[in-house]
């Protein structure tokens, strides 16, 4: 898979501050790829440079292997995290308006407008002023004006922000939609469980240093322990934990169950495998619960934060 | 369309749909009108009624003269005493009252007139006393030493000095005059303009960045393209505006003159007061004067400086927009625009009007900031080409400086929210 978008040893400095140092990333092509970080680790500058807002002071970006240009614009679609849209101007027109700067046609801008219009049932707020709308339906309308140009590369900053679970969802089944007609996707956010839901890729900024990028399986499995949780129906809990701890490390865990068991985390030396486990578990014990614990993105974004303070 | 015009167009529309700007623009003729009606009417309402004045000719020889007008109306008390006609004077709150004692003579008389009055009496007033008890008395000198009035009356020279220059072209005495309020009506609506337009564009720039779109247009356009798109497309509501303004007072005019006849004057000019005391002659040179002045190049470098001129203040405007976050912090950067253009308008109604060629008048009209005005002011009375084309030089100069300068300012200027930037700061910017 090759990749739409290149930044190598971007670096931008703003007087003493250094808001980015040396940083590249890779995102695929057709993948969604979290950007995350703590808030002030450089992740706008990152994205105002893919968005040529910002120049960066060394490095270059690649889109779909050639330097950027500002012909790239129309390839690019951008949802800022902080948005909005001229509060006294119609729906209609500022779409139109908006689509136009992206290089469309006002014809092509306007069919396209019709018909996301009529996809989100929005069609009647054409001549609507922006200040008569919610903040949530201005989000639509923002979401709509982003991708309408149809950009070979979408970035989002924090796009569920505003929206209500419904809406949040109808927004995500539309990201999923876009990715699968060929757009990648750059998703910077701090809720972890939509990366978890959606992204494939990651790359995670803290203080202007990119500390971790790649596969979000592959990240996982680089930062699983080899534990395993395991929820036991013995005779004697105290025998069976005495003869586990001197095999294993062993810490109590806890997770909802519905009758009485013995609930164990339970981790092993890289040379043992699960079978292992189990097999001495279940010569001993009822096994009524045995996953591998893995780790959720929260954990490894936190983990990795704290490692690098 | 290429994106420098969509933002123009954009700018152009959201300004003149603006109720602001309809009211102004409509409403704005008639608000001045109106606020000519109310001054005179508030003057005439100063001024309340004739002033009445007692007297008391004990000579009895000049009462004849003091006829009524509308400005005064006399009243005899020579029946009275001195001390009855002041109390009455007092008690029916009239404006003064004149005494003429009667002496030896009629000289003696004149020299010993008092006039009384509560407050301090209007110098017209007094002076308009004295030149009618001097007239009767002069008339009556004559008399008596037997000289024949009329004919004297006839011999008496009235003077009006015809101005000419050395290649024998007549000219008015208001030549000066009109040059000056060309000139000074060119600078004023300059800087007017600049002030008002200006901060529709600084304005425009805080609202894009209050409603947080700023980020989304960037990344689609250049700021400096958003910038001049900003200029120019409020500029053109300006002209728009103006070119309105134009009409309705054309239409003014000529309603005027179906309706009432009057003859349109020459604008710019305070007219009743040149032709109180004007006759037909002086008014055919008045007219010729205007037509003389250099109307071409008076248009064309009123287009120049109006240009280069709105447009330096313009991007210094549109920097500031982008370095705040809202009006009210944009007073503290108000002082490099607003310190020159008065700088300018005063230069240019004190200095220029003084001596059109002196070195306070050359060197603001060779200033980039005060050029526009003051040069504006200095062009019906002639200026050396080189100056021109040294001014232009420079202001042209400054301009792509300046526009270079808020550019950069406002390409950070415009994705910095919440702090409140010193002049220290905006430097610092520059290096980004």
């Amino acid at each position: 898979m090759s990749n739409l978008l290149e930044v190598r040893s971007a670096t931008k400095k703003f007087g003493d501050f250094t808001a980015l140092n040396n940083v590249s990333i890779a995102v695929p092509k057709g993948s969604i790829f979290g950007l995350l970080g703590p808030n002030g680790a450089g992740k706008t500058t990152l994205i105002r440079i893919v968005n040529q807002i910002t120049l960066p002071d060394a490095g270059e970006v690649l889109l779909d292997g050639a330097p950027l240009e500002p012909i790239h614009i129309k390839d690019i679609g951008y949802l800022p995290e902080e948005r909005g849209l001229y509060k006294s101007m119609k729906v209609g027109e500022q779409a139109l308006y908006l689509a136009q700067l992206k290089g469309l046609s006002k014809k092509e801008a306007k069919e396209r407008l019709t018909y996301w219009f009529d996809k989100f049932d929005i069609s009647h707020w054409w001549n609507k002023k922006i200040q008569e709308l919610s903040k949530g339906m201005a989000q639509k309308v923002q979401f709509v004006v982003t991708v309408l140009h149809r950009p070979k590369l979408l970035i989002f900053d924090e796009p569920f922000s505003g929206f209500d679970p419904i809406n949040a969802n109808v927004i995500k089944d539309e990201i999923l939609q876009l990715r699968d007609e060929g757009a990648t996707i750059i998703f910077s956010t701090h809720r972890m469980e939509s990366v978890e839901e959606l992204c494939d890729h990651m790359a995670l900024i803290h203080k202007s240093n990119k500390i971790l990028e790649g596969k979000v399986t592959d990240i996982k499995r680089a930062y699983k322990s080899n534990t395993f949780e395991v929820g036991l129906i013995t005779e004697d809990n105290n025998t069976i934990l005495q003869s586990l701890q001197d095999k294993f490390s062993v810490v109590p865990a806890d997770f909802k169950t519905i009758d009485d068991q013995l609930k164990l985390k339970i981790s092993l030396d890289k040379n043992v495998s699960s079978n292992e486990l189990l097999s001495y578990l279940t010569s001993n014990a009822q096994v009524v619960r045995f996953n591998e614990v893995i780790p959720s993105v929260n954990e490894i974004f936190i983990n990795t934060i704290t490692d690098n303070e | 369309m290429s994106k420098l015009r969509l933002i123009m167009y954009r700018e152009f529309i959201a300004r003149i749909r603006n109720k602001t700007f309809i009211m102004m623009t409509f409403l704005g003729p008639l608000f001045a009108v109106g606020m000519i009606a109310l001054i005179s009417w508030l003057t005439s309402v100063n001024s309340d009624g004739p002033k009445q004045i007692a007297f008391i000719d004990e000579t009895g020889s000049f009462f004849l003269n003091f006829r009524n007008s509308e400005e005064v109306k006399y009243i005899n008390y020579t029946d009275l005493t001195l001390e009855e006609a002041k109390d009455s004077t007092l008690t029916k709150n009239l404006y003064g009252l004149l005494y003429i004692p009667k002496k030896a003579s009629h000289k003696e008389s004149t020299e010993s007139i008092q006039f009384y009055a509560e407050e301090a009496p209007d110098f017209s007033v007094l002076n308009s006393l004295e030149k009618r008890i001097a007239d009767k008395l002069t008339v009556q000198n004559y008399k008596k030493q037997g000289l024949d009035v009329a004919a004297i009356e006839d011999a008496i020279a009235e003077v009006r000095i015809q101005v000419e220059n050395f290649s024998g072209e007549k000219t008015s005495k208001y030549q000066h005059l009109i040059k000056m309020a060309f000139g000074g009506a060119a600078g004023y609506l300059l800087m007017m303009f600049v002030i008002i337009y200006g901060n529709m564009v600084m304005r425009s720039v805080i609202e894009e960045k209050t409603n947080r779109i700023i980020e989304i247009i960037i990344s689609s356009v250049k700021p400096m393209e958003l910038m001049m798109g900003k200029i120019l497309g409020t500029s053109f509501a300006g002209i728009l505006q103006f070119i309105i303004w134009v009409i309705f007072g054309l239409g003014l005019l000529i309603t005027a003159n179906v309706f009432f006849g009057i003859t349109p004057e020459p604008s710019g000019v305070d007219s009743s007061i040149l032709l109180q005391e004007s006759n037909p002659q002086e008014i055919q040179l008045l007219v010729q004067d205007i037509l003389k002045l250099p109307l071409g190049t008076l248009v064309i470098f009123f287009f120049i400086y109006f240009i280069c001129g709105y447009f330096l203040y313009s991007a210094i405007y549109a920097a500031i927009g982008a370095a705040v976050d809202s009006e009210t912090d944009s007073q503290q950067f108000m002082l490099p625009i607003l310190l020159p253009l008065m700088l300018g308008v005063y230069v240019g109604f004190f200095s220029v009007l003084e001596d059109p060629h002196g070195v306070v008048a050359v060197t603001f009209s060779m200033i980039p900031l005060t050029s526009p005005i003051v040069m504006l002011m200095r062009i019906p009375f002639g200026v050396p080409w080189w100056q021109i084309i040294v001014s232009i030089g420079l202001l042209v100069g400054s301009l792509i400086f300046m526009v270079w300068f808020a550019g950069k300012i406002y390409r950070i200027g415009i994705l910095m929210y919440g702090k409140k930037p010193s002049y220290k700061e905006l430097l610092k910017w520059l290096k980004y």
